[in-house]
């Protein structure tokens, strides 16, 4: 139903959370009872006199009788007050109160919404992390399984004889458990994989925009034109987002859009079909800032690059604010990445295009693959007098070329909390893995 | 040292681990691998020492315990609690219901046989 339509409603209610009767209403307005009835059934329409007249007796300002709020902002500024009882706000004038301070009122329904949904994130979180039954289930069969497997180890391997009945009957159950607790694993990396894809719903703004990112394969083939519409690939890629989410994908693809403008990717992929992916080599090439080159490169769809490419940034403070990881270079999700990586090596070292060989530390007893990381660290934002620059770090990671891999290469963790690494200097907590190097 | 134990745990693999270790120490070893009829069978049993798993088909742990301490008979029979969920307030809530001993998965043959062992003592 139109809104002008409600007038008659608003009045209606109006006079009722005033306590004044139908009647009274009418004779004070000078009209009959039965006609102020069809008024407020909004059956008769209501305008000029009559109403600034009966918006005098009531006490409120016509227009908040003709135009009134909106339904869904009266109703959230009601849940909000019924939110805080202990607070007397006075709701048989919310109405008014949302006529008046528009502005105001949508203000304090947006900050309940928001703090709503920030309670039922923090809940999400708290209660996947403390009361997860499924993590915990899983987690208390494989305990249980590996007191079961040590038991019956230890007693085997106890000097002293056994008889060979319990003998059996140990190895037995040896055999039974290590195959439930393979079982037991499997079914906990699947469920956590699971969970992974689904963090975006409750995550951090930055995790939004990595699932996003990460969904669309780092790369924007709208964005790859000069005509390319910012806003309209937002709204279609950012679909779902928290509003902070949607601010960093629409900085994020502003920056893409102003990279592809810069360094088209026809060009781009002529140069890395005869360089290759070599952050130096065509940071000259092109005489570019080697920061956009290694966003380009960690934007050019899989079938123009001959190898994957991984890319991470981080601000000053060392916060990953982009992470494009590799499948032998897996970056960590939440928290600080190793405080070995080239990458933190590079803030110190600001305008000196670096290139390393790593090893990525993943899991005790793991082989893997020697990588080359190019870093490069410049100043973000525009140059002001007498203010210090505020420095960001690009790292490129993409596999070493045949027969450059290295003994030489830095051996670097993910985090300090999933590394093997035991004597590092850099280690911040103790590791959940046991063993090392 | 011998003696009588009960153990209430419904992993047969670990029952036949923490028996054998127990028998081989000169105790008698009951086991029981239910949770809803436990208290009933401490009560029948009346062993030394109890050690009690804390999630058990039908009941928690954390319930039988308290149960038990709220019977004259078995207020201060001594209790071993095993657990995968090492938390503090795991053990706290333990301690709160008047367990004995609180022990969490994955534990040594050996700390169960010294717990039992000073248990009993006690």
């Amino acid at each position: 139903m139109p809104r002008d339509t409600l007038t008659g409603s608003r009045i209606r209610e109006r006079r009722i959370s005033r306590g004044m009767k139908q009647a009274d209403l009418a004779r004070k307005a000078g009209i009959s009872a039965s006609y102020l009835n069809l008024i407020e059934h909004n059956r008769r329409r209501i305008g000029g006199k009559l109403l600034m007249g009966i918006a005098d007796i009531l006490g409120v300002d016509a227009t908040l009788l003709t135009e009134g709020a909106g339904a869904a902002l009266i109703a959230t500024l009601r849940e909000a007050a019924l939110d805080m009882p202990a607070i007397p706000a006075e709701q048989d004038r919310v109405d008014e109160f949302a006529g008046r301070f528009p502005g105001w009122a949508q203000l304090l329904a947006d900050t309940h919404t928001r703090v709503a949904m920030l309670e039922r994130s923090v809940e999400t979180l708290t209660d996947r992390m403390t009361h997860d039954p499924q993590l915990a289930a899983s987690l208390h069969e494989m305990l249980s399984t590996v007191t079961a497997i040590r038991s019956a180890a230890s007693i085997l391997a106890e000097p002293g004889e056994i008889e060979p009945e319990w003998q059996a009957r140990f190895h037995r159950n040896i055999f039974e458990d290590s195959g439930r607790l393979t079982e037991a694993s499997r079914g906990l990396v699947a469920y956590l994989e699971t969970e992974g894809e689904a963090a975006s719903e409750t995550g951090t703004p930055q995790e939004e925009l990595d699932h996003v990112l990460e969904g669309a394969g780092h790369h924007v083939a709208a964005l790859e034109t000069a005509d390319g519409d910012v806003a309209a690939v937002g709204d279609e890629i950012g679909g779902g987002l928290s509003a902070a989410a949607r601010s960093l994908l629409a900085d994020w693809l502003t920056r893409y859009a102003a990279d592809a403008r810069a360094l088209p990717q026809d060009d781009m992929a002529r140069a890395v079909a005869e360089l290759g992916a070599d952050s130096a080599l065509l940071a000259q090439r092109f005489e570019m800032d080697p920061a956009r080159i290694m966003r380009r490169l960690a934007a050019l769809p899989p079938d123009v690059l001959s190898e994957p490419v991984g890319l991470a940034i981080c601000d000053a403070s060392g916060v990953l604010t982009y992470r494009k990881p590799l499948p032998d270079f897996p970056m960590p999700r939440f928290g600080a990445a190793c405080p070995l990586w080239p990458l933190y090596r590079a803030l110190s070292r600001p305008f000196v295009l670096m290139s390393a060989a790593v090893r990525p530390l993943v899991q005790v007893g793991r082989d893997t693959t020697v990588l080359r990381s190019e870093t490069w660290a410049a100043p973000r934002g525009s140059l002001a007098v007498n203010r210090d620059p505020l420095f960001e770090a690009h790292m490129i990671v993409r596999p070493e070329k045949r027969g450059r891999e290295t003994d030489e290469a830095q051996e670097v963790g993910v985090a300090c909390r999933i590394c093997p690494r035991e004597a590092c200097e850099g280690r911040r907590e103790p590791s959940i893995l046991s063993g090392g190097t | 040292m011998s003696g009588h134990v009960l153990l209430i745990e419904d992993e047969p693999n670990i029952i036949e681990a923490i028996g054998f270790i127990l028998s081989r120490d000169g105790w008698r070893v009951d086991t029981h691998s239910n949770g809803v009829d436990a208290v009933d069978v401490v009560r029948a049993k009346a062993p030394d020492v109890v050690i009690l798993d804390v999630m058990l088909p039908g009941r928690s742990g954390y319930d039988i315990l308290r149960d038990l301490r709220n019977d004259p008979v078995t207020q201060t029979l001594p209790i071993l609690m095993l657990t995968a969920r090492g938390q503090s307030k795991d053990r706290e809530m333990a301690e709160r219901a008047g367990v004995s001993r609180f022990m969490t998965k994955p534990f040594s043959n050996a700390e169960v046989l010294d717990a039992v062992r000073a248990l009993k003592a006690s």
